[in-house]
């Protein structure tokens, strides 16, 4: 067995991925304290709402770094999207994480230096990444300004609008989290995606 | 055929008048319209018996009245001299006249069974409880912020809250925001608004939003506005009286009759009808427990598939 290195994430991305992962915390424990108005005297509401602005605003310049990475470094081609028997490498991962990886079979898309991720998490990184996250950050900076929104959309306020499904959003958001944190930690070492993650480097056993 | 073209055109003449009388509904009485002809404009003429000429001049700003709000307020159909005295009608008008005693509210409305409804006297009992009574003392009357003559109930028949909060809140500004006004009844420069709420953020659409009497009233619920203005440490600052599921606006602002017939829908009525949006006090208990239901979901699955892979390793 022969142990291969990769250096999977440069620094920039790891930079953007600490301030998006901080940030991104920050926002679901506020977001959760207004929505509900959970007025502890840990948070209370007036500091809720300026956490989550200021976060807010910090994962927002971070994701224009995402996006720039992205476009300028070769980064982006593992974000590129193939239909092409899409469908097909879709299920063959999650066959293998449902059932195959209990019965110690070989994982049907080994990582490599031209595959960083399986299709699972690359399909869901593009979704998160190209159209949650935006979405979610243009409506928050919305309501951040909410003297620019339209006032009213057949009696419905343009602002409860653009407040629901900007949580809605944030919901899933939260969501893909949890499965992400979850996901990371499979594997040999739980922790080893974790280290890879600060230090850039990815080990894969031969 | 002419006959019924005249016919025709007469119904059609008749209709448009009609309906332009309708929209001009309610014609001002002649005493009215004689001294509007004065206090109507930025301009009056007056007759000079010294010249013998007729001569134009600027009327002070501050003595025209409004005649479009004239026209919509509840004294529409007085007469300006039902008010003020008949000597008005020459002019120029005497000097005593400066000093004439005008009547209150209460004067007029108090023990009134026909405006039970609207409590005079109980309004007034709680005006005089107000930080306003307590410090400027009887100079300030029900009038500094009803003007008798465009006054119109507005929380009590509106149907939009934007446009009782709007019109509420220039009560308050008409004053606070203008340095002249607020020295008829202080000698104290007027505190600059923006700076005394600069702790509350998104100021402007908390005030296109909220009323200033519900920060700084205590809220009575057998009155419909609450008349008793607290000193400034009583005011609410604390967001979760309003941005919570059991928000205080329910009681005050929210409450009006006219507001919630246009609701009237059950809990998604009340959602679906919203104007605006209140961070924390629009929860959907449904939607808030399939959050809930999905998230537990998530974690669930999170937890059975770790237990298989530390069993079946
Ligand atoms: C010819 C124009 C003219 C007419 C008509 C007129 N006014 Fe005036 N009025 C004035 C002007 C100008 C002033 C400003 C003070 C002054 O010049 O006496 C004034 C002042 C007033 C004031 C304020 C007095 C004060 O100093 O506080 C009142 C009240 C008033 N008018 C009521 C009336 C009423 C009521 C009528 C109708 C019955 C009327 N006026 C008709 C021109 C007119
Ligand atoms: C329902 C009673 C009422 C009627 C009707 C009324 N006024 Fe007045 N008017 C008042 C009162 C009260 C004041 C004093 C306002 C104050 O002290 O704040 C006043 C003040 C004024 C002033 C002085 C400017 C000011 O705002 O202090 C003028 C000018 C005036 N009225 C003109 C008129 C004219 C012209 C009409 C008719 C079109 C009219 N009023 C009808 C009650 C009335
Ligand atoms: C000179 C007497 C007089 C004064 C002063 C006066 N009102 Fe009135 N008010 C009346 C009369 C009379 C009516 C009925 C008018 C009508 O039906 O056209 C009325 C009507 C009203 C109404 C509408 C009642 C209804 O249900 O139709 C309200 C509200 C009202 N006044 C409030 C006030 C307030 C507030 C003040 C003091 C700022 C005030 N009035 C001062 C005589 C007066
Ligand atoms: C500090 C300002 C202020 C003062 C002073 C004041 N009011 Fe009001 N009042 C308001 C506001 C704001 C409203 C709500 C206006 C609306 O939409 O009808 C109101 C509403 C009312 C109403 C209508 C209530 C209803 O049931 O629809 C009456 C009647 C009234 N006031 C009478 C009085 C009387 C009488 C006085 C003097 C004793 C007085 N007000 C003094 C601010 C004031
Ligand atoms: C969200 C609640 C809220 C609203 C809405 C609100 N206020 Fe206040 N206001 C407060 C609080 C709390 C204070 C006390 C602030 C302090 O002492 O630092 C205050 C202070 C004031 C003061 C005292 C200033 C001084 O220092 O002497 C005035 C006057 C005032 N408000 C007027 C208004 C007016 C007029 C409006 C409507 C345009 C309004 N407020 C709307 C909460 C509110
Ligand atoms: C005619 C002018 C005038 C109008 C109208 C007016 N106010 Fe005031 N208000 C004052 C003055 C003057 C003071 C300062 C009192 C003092 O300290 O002498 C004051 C003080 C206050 C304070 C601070 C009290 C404190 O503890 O220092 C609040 C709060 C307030 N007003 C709210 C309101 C609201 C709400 C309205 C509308 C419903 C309103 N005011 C309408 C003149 C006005
Ligand atoms: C008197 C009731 C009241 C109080 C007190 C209050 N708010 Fe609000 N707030 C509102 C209302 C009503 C709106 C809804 C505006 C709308 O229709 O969109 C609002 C809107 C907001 C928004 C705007 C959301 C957006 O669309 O961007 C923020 C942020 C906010 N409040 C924060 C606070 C904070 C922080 C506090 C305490 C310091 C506070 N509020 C106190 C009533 C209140
Ligand atoms: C919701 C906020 C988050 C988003 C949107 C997000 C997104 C991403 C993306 C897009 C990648 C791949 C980066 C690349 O190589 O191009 C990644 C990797 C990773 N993230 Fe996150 N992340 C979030 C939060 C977190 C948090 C809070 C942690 C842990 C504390 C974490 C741990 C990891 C790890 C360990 C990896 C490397 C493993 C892998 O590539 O799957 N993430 N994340």
């Amino acid at each position: 067995m022969t142990t291969e290195k990769l250096y999977f994430y440069p620094v920039w991305l790891r930079v953007w991925h600490g301030f998006n992962a901080l940030g991104i915390l920050v926002l679901i424990v506020t977001g959760i304290s207004m929505q509900w108005s959970i007025d502890s005297p840990l948070i209370n509401f007036s500091l809720a709402v300026k956490l989550h602005n200021i976060a807010g605003v910090v994962v927002s310049i971070g994701y224009l770094l995402f996006f720039a990475g992205n476009l300028f470094t070769v980064n982006g081609k593992f974000y590129r999207v193939k239909p092409k028997g899409l469908g097909k490498r879709l299920v063959r991962q999650a066959r293998y994480y449902l059932c195959g990886m209990f019965k110690n079979e070989e994982p049907p898309f080994p990582l490599s230096e031209k595959r960083k991720f399986n299709p699972l998490q690359k399909y869901s990184y593009i979704l998160v990444m190209y159209l949650l996250m935006p979405l979610v950050v243009i409506t928050g900076l919305a309501l951040l300004f909410p003297e620019l929104i339209i006032e009213e959309v057949y009696h419905l306020s343009g602002i409860f609008l653009t407040a629901v499904f900007h949580s809605a959003l944030g919901f899933l958001i939260s969501i893909f989290l949890i499965v992400h944190l979850y996901v990371a930690s499979i594997g040999k070492n739980p922790l080893k995606n974790y280290r890879s993650i600060v230090t850039g480097w990815h080990e894969i056993n031969h | 055929m002419l006959n019924l073209i005249r016919n025709v055109f007469a119904f059609v003449l008749l209709v448009v008048s009609l309906s332009v009388n309708s929209q001009e509904s309610r014609p001002l009485s002649e005493g009215a319209l004689h001294c509007l002809t004065c206090h109507g404009n930025q301009t009056y003429t007056l007759q000079n018996p010294w010249t013998g000429q007729e001569e134009k001049r600027l009327m002070n700003p501050y003595f025209i009245i409004d005649t479009t709000h004239y026209r919509t307020g509840v004294h529409r159909t007085f007469s300006c001299t039902d008010c003020h005295a008949t000597d008005y009608e020459t002019y120029p008008h005497a000097a005593e006249l400066k000093l004439e005693p005008l009547s209150t509210c209460l004067d007029c409305h108090g023990g009134d069974d026909t405006y039970a409804k609207y409590q005079f006297e109980r309004i007034d009992e709680e005006f005089q409880k107000s930080v306003h009574f307590v410090k400027s003392g009887e100079s300030f009357t029900c009038s500094k912020c009803h003007n008798q003559h465009y006054y119109k109930p507005t929380a009590r028949n509106s149907s939009t809250v934007s446009e009782i909060v709007s019109y509420n809140n220039a009560m308050c500004l008409s004053c606070h925001n203008n340095l002249a006004r607020f020295q008829l009844v202080s000698d104290q420069q007027n505190p600059v608004l923006a700076q005394v709420h600069a702790w509350l953020p998104n100021q402007e659409l908390h005030f296109r939003n909220v009323r200033c009497i519900e920060c700084h009233t205590q809220v009575t619920d057998t009155l419909m506005v609450s008349h008793n203005i607290l000193s400034k440490e009583h005011a609410v600052q604390k967001c979760v009286e309003c941005h919570s599921s059991n928000s205080m606006l329910k009681a005050s602002l929210y409450k009006y009759q006219n507001l919630q017939a246009r609701s009237g829908k059950g809990a998604l009525g009340a959602v679906l009808q919203n104007e605006s949006y209140l961070i924390g006090a629009n929860q959907v208990p449904a939607l808030k427990l399939l959050s809930i239901l999905i998230f537990v979901a998530a974690l669930a699955g999170v937890l059975l598939h770790s237990v298989f892979r530390f069993t079946k390793k």
